[in-house]
């Protein structure tokens, strides 16, 4: 034994490494070099799965998760109720007291970044001179973390709060809010207030890919190439600073709910404006014999954004002292937090079914945007020469299309399709430079699979294997080229 | 060694990723109304939402089973609460359907009303494959349910002195609390300790919400419990009666029989001497 000890370990060494990079093989055979884009860091929004549920109820993951962290209808019918069960134990009381609500989650992974056009200095030009390259890179690293505690204060009174951190360790608030619920006994009125995830249907705190290219829901995010970011930022997939009011039936096939947004992206410190916003949604399930239970649903984002500061700050520093004695200074003028005015607006709207077919379900969204020319152009609404010649509201359609076949509780293949395309540019065909027609256009695939090794009420533990490609029209930094990004991830997620 | 080990390994994914095998092969359907449920589509969701508690072999011996201070059915003794049959006898398909549908107040058993009703079909029939009983025993016809007597002071006072002749008294408390002078002593088929329904304290019982329901309980009697069945004991009307009064000990409960019973001067002190005033504690009933 103690001879065949160094050949046996050896031997599972090589095992194991195999066993790990079967997953990245079989989607690097297929693939091969794909070439791809964004070297944005993983994304780090808070998503969700509670294994401190489970151990709070004594239910496997796959009672409220289809895969964990994509809701069933069961888990949504929980979440809607406040993270209750309805049955006269919800409260805290009904605990031992060591209870803590308390779950962490994260995922070291192996992941390669890909993109094929990247501003980079040209070595065979005078200094400044910048060409485009493709960058790929590949290594070991590990996603940022989320510290949920969720549940109930008392009967029908809930908490979500969710310190995330990027990978770096860098926290923030994703979630920060109190809810009461069955308001007037009745399941059609509760109340939340504080920061919270939009009522979206398709939930991206609950997306099941991981990647940086497709971590992300495109339709979600997208804003028209041009667009001051710095002034106007917003996300229909980032938790949003306001009180919802949400009402759901008894069996939760039909749910609505309306949210008063401050008009901040959910960023703390009331940063840009003191305008408010307004989030709409409603959707009906229905059964559809064997399949399961259907669900269609509409939803609305109709918001107003500052177009510019109403004041400036400016200030003065020493930075130092000249030969004579003399100070140094750097002058820097920056607008005064939360004095954005000028607002103008812009929406967000979409349908979206959610498909099942006994192990299949599909989900479905058309997605529509638009934005006042103002927000498109940069043009501040108190200037004086007004908007651009040939100056439009930039305005877009999408779709998406996401798979998942759940061949059992404990394995998913996924699979998403999305595209976006302009149909009206800021600058039109009478602007003096106007934007090609196909200007940020953007299509995303991302597939892949995920296998819970088991399911238990204590913890959750995924291998986790992705590949995402995305493509933008026009937008490579020197030739405004299509530029096109690829990930390949292989993970280990889990939450305890 | 290593290929043993290997093959042991292979074995082991390959059960794990048919873990509804571990099921009892027996095929049983269901049917409720128009619905009939089908126990191999009933397994995929056992084993998705159920076996948390209820265990692989349905014997309520889930992983959850030892935390939980009321157990989870065994479906191998496939002895049920709930039910509309007579004492002793296997449940309906639609007792068990409502069971799910409904849950069970004040346990860990959470209502399904989220899932199908052909889910929910399907997952009765599968409940069903775990006891021999449900192929060897004949189906019982359920107790029959009269309609309910008009609610009547002389109706709940009736019902009171039923309370005390029947000596509900002994286990429900005299108030109806639950905290009778048996109530310490008594356990369940498990020999696990169980407390009697508590009236003041909840709106909701076990196996039900409704008037017709408070009837079915104590005529069928909760298998598997010391609450008997008094079928044999008492006449129709005079359960509904029973019935009227028993609603007035849900001091937390607004319902046309306590309405009537405080309009009372009896009633009203009575329904003031139950009442708890104070700061509410986090169940936010007393």
């Amino acid at each position: 034994m103690y001879e065949r000890w160094p050949h046996t370990v050896k031997k599972r060494i090589v095992w194991a490494a195999s066993t790990f990079g079967l997953g990245i093989l079989l989607l690097a055979i297929v693939l091969g070099d794909t070439r791809s884009v964004n070297a944005s860091p993983l994304p780090t929004a808070g998503v969700r799965a509670l294994p401190a549920f489970a151990r709070k109820y004594g239910m496997p993951c796959s009672s409220c998760h289809e895969v964990w962290p994509k809701l069933s209808p069961f888990g949504q019918s929980f979440k809607d109720n406040g993270y209750q069960m309805m049955n006269d134990r919800d409260a805290p009381i009904f605990q031992q007291p060591a209870y803590w609500p308390v779950t962490f989650r994260i995922t070291p992974i192996w992941h390669r970044e890909s993109t094929n056009k990247i501003a980079v200095d040209n070595p065979a030009g005078p200094v400044g001179n910048q060409m485009e390259a493709q960058v790929t890179t590949h290594g070991f690293d590990w996603t940022g973390l989320d510290f949920h505690t969720a549940g109930t204060l008392a009967k029908n009174i809930s908490f979500y709060v969710l310190p995330s951190s990027d990978n770096t360790g860098a926290f923030h608030f994703e979630s920060v809010w109190a809810r009461f619920d069955n308001l007037l006994g009745s399941s059609w009125l509760n109340v939340k207030v504080g920061k919270f995830e939009l009522d979206n249907l398709l939930s991206e705190k609950r997306i099941l890919t991981l990647s940086t290219n497709g971590g992300l829901y495109q339709n979600y995010h997208f804003q028209p190439i041009g667009e001051n970011t710095g002034i106007f930022r917003f996300g229909l997939g980032d938790n949003q600073d306001g009180v919802e009011v949400m009402g759901h039936s008894k069996d939760d096939r039909t749910r609505y709910s309306v949210s008063l947004l401050s008009s901040n992206d959910g960023q703390p410190g009331l940063p840009s404006s003191r305008g408010y916003n307004t989030f709409v949604t409603a959707s009906r399930a229905f059964q559809a014999g064997s399949f399961g239970v259907q669900r269609v649903g509409a939803f609305g984002y109709f918001g107003q954004a500052p177009t510019y500061f109403q004041y400036n700050q400016t200030a003065v520093t020493v930075v130092g002292q000249d030969i004579n004695g003399n100070n140094v200074t750097s002058t820097a003028t920056n607008p005064v937090l939360g004095t954005g005015v000028g607002n103008k607006g812009f929406y967000r709207v979409g349908f979206i079914g959610m498909w099942y077919v006994k192990k299949l379900d599909v989900t479905t969204m058309y997605f529509h945007g638009s934005d006042s020319a103002f927000l498109g152009t940069n043009t501040p609404a108190n200037s004086p020469t007004g908007l651009p010649i040939g100056a439009q509201a930039p305005t877009w359609n999408g779709g998406l299309f996401e798979t998942h076949y759940n061949l059992n509780p404990q394995l998913v293949l996924f699979n998403r399709y999305e595209l976006i395309r302009m149909s009206q540019q800021a600058f039109g065909p009478n602007s003096a430079n106007p934007s090609p027609s196909n200007l940020g256009n953007i299509d995303a695939l991302t597939f892949g699979y995920r296998y819970y090794p088991f399911i238990s009420s204590r913890a959750g533990f995924a291998f986790h294997n992705e590949f995402a490609v995305v493509r933008q029209r026009g937008v490579s930094p020197v030739n405004s080229l299509d530029v096109t990004g690829s990930s390949l991830l292989v993970g280990f997620d889990f939450a305890f | 060694m290593l290929t043993t080990k290997l093959a042991k390994f292979c074995l082991s994914i390959a059960a794990v990723l048919t873990i509804p095998a571990f099921s009892n092969a027996q095929q049983m359907e269901s049917h409720i109304g128009n619905l009939n449920g089908h126990s191999d589509a009933g397994k995929q969701l056992y084993f998705r939402y159920c076996w948390g508690c209820h265990g692989f072999r349905g014997d309520g011996d889930g992983e959850n089973g030892p935390y939980l201070n009321i157990l989870p059915r065994n479906f191998v003794a496939a002895t049920f609460k709930c039910r509309s049959t007579p004492t002793g006898n296997l449940p309906t398909d639609e007792d068990l359907y409502n069971s799910l549908v409904r849950g069970l107040n004040n346990s860990n058993m959470p209502s399904w009303i989220a899932l199908s009703s052909q889910q929910r079909a399907d997952l009765v029939a599968f409940i069903k494959t775990f006891s021999p009983r449900w192929k060897n025993e004949k189906a019982s016809d359920t107790i029959a349910v009269p309609a309910e007597t008009p609610v009547t002071v002389e109706s709940i006072k009736h019902g009171q002195e039923l309370f005390q002749k029947l000596e509900c008294w002994k286990c429900h408390g005299q108030e109806g609390r639950g905290d009778g002078p048996s109530a310490a002593t008594l356990t369940d088929s498990n020999d696990q300790p169980i407390r009697p329904y508590n009236f003041t304290a909840g709106s909701r019982f076990k196996c039900g919400a409704t008037n017709q329901d408070l009837y079915k309980i104590f005529m069928t009697g909760l298998d598997g419990t010391p609450m008997p069945s008094f079928a044999d004991v008492i006449k129709p009307n005079d359960a509904w009666d029973l019935v009227h009064f028993l609603r007035t000990l849900q001091v937390a409960h607004n319902s046309p029989e306590l309405t009537l019973w405080k309009s009372t001067k009896e009633g009203a002190e009575q329904v003031a001497s139950k009442t708890v005033h104070g700061t509410p504690t986090g169940s936010g009933i007393k």
